[in-house]
């Protein structure tokens, strides 16, 4: 029963991973990709690897896996937030221009 | 059983596949560190996964060490794309950005300005 449960939090966490890499190859504009991804990775990481853990036999290997998420769950954030600062202070721009016209409307209601 | 984790190892070369497609095509520098984010952490679980397939649970300690290594890597490569300006320069579209909004990027700045002289 365990392992079924395993099987399908890894199922599940494959589907995410997938969808984020079509995410990374279809949208049009990087904060978009990088939305795509940041999101997906971290719960794609943790469905992955907790179905690992249900198919463990030992403490040590449970151990081993929670280290990896523990790892996992504080860089990648942390990297994405990082990757999306320094885009944003080298000047990289939003490619649609729905953001800009809204920017605009916000500034002309102050 | 052990087919599942074939499939799922598959799934994950799929979506590894696809990042350095991204890695390869991506106009920006940034796009270019997003992929490769994207493949360091796919390694990690791939590594995790066939370790279970194999039944040679040793190999946790590689995918231990690998998603350490991958953070420090994208640390770093942001650091020498701030620090040296290099890379970032050469790419056609971002320069097509550049001269098509430039009254954008001017409303972000006098925004920015504005946002010092309050501070």
């Amino acid at each position: 029963m365990l392992e079924i449960f395993g099987f399908i939090l890894i199922g599940i966490g494959c589907f995410l991973g997938l969808v984020g890499a079509f995410g990374l190859v279809r949208l049009p504009d990087m904060y978009a990709r990088l939305h795509a991804v940041g999101v997906t990775d971290t719960l794609c990481s943790f469905l992955i690897l907790s179905g690992l853990a249900c198919h463990a036999d030992s403490v040590n290997v449970i151990a081993k896996l929670i280290l990896i998420f523990l790892f996992l769950v504080f860089t990648s954030p942390v990297s994405s937030y990082a990757l999306a600062n320094n885009a944003w202070r080298w000047g990289l721009i939003h490619n649609q221009k729905i953001h800009i016209s809204n920017f605009k409307l916000d500034k002309e209601k102050k | 059983m052990i087919e599942y984790y074939l499939v799922a190892g598959l799934a994950i070369l799929i979506a590894m596949a696809l990042g350095v497609c991204r890695a390869l095509l991506g106009p920006t520098v940034f796009d270019r560190i997003l992929a490769v984010n994207l493949f360091g952490t796919k390694a990690v679980l791939l590594v995790a996964i066939f370790a279970f397939f194999s039944g040679r649970h040793d190999l946790l300690d590689i995918s231990l060490l690998y998603s350490l290594l991958n953070f420090v890597g994208v640390i770093a490569a942001l650091r020498l794309v701030e620090r040296g300006k290099f890379f970032a320069n050469n790419s056609k579209i971002e320069q097509e950005h550049l001269s098509g909004d430039q009254s954008a990027s001017e409303d972000n700045l006098e925004n920015k300005q504005k946002g010092n002289q309050d501070a």
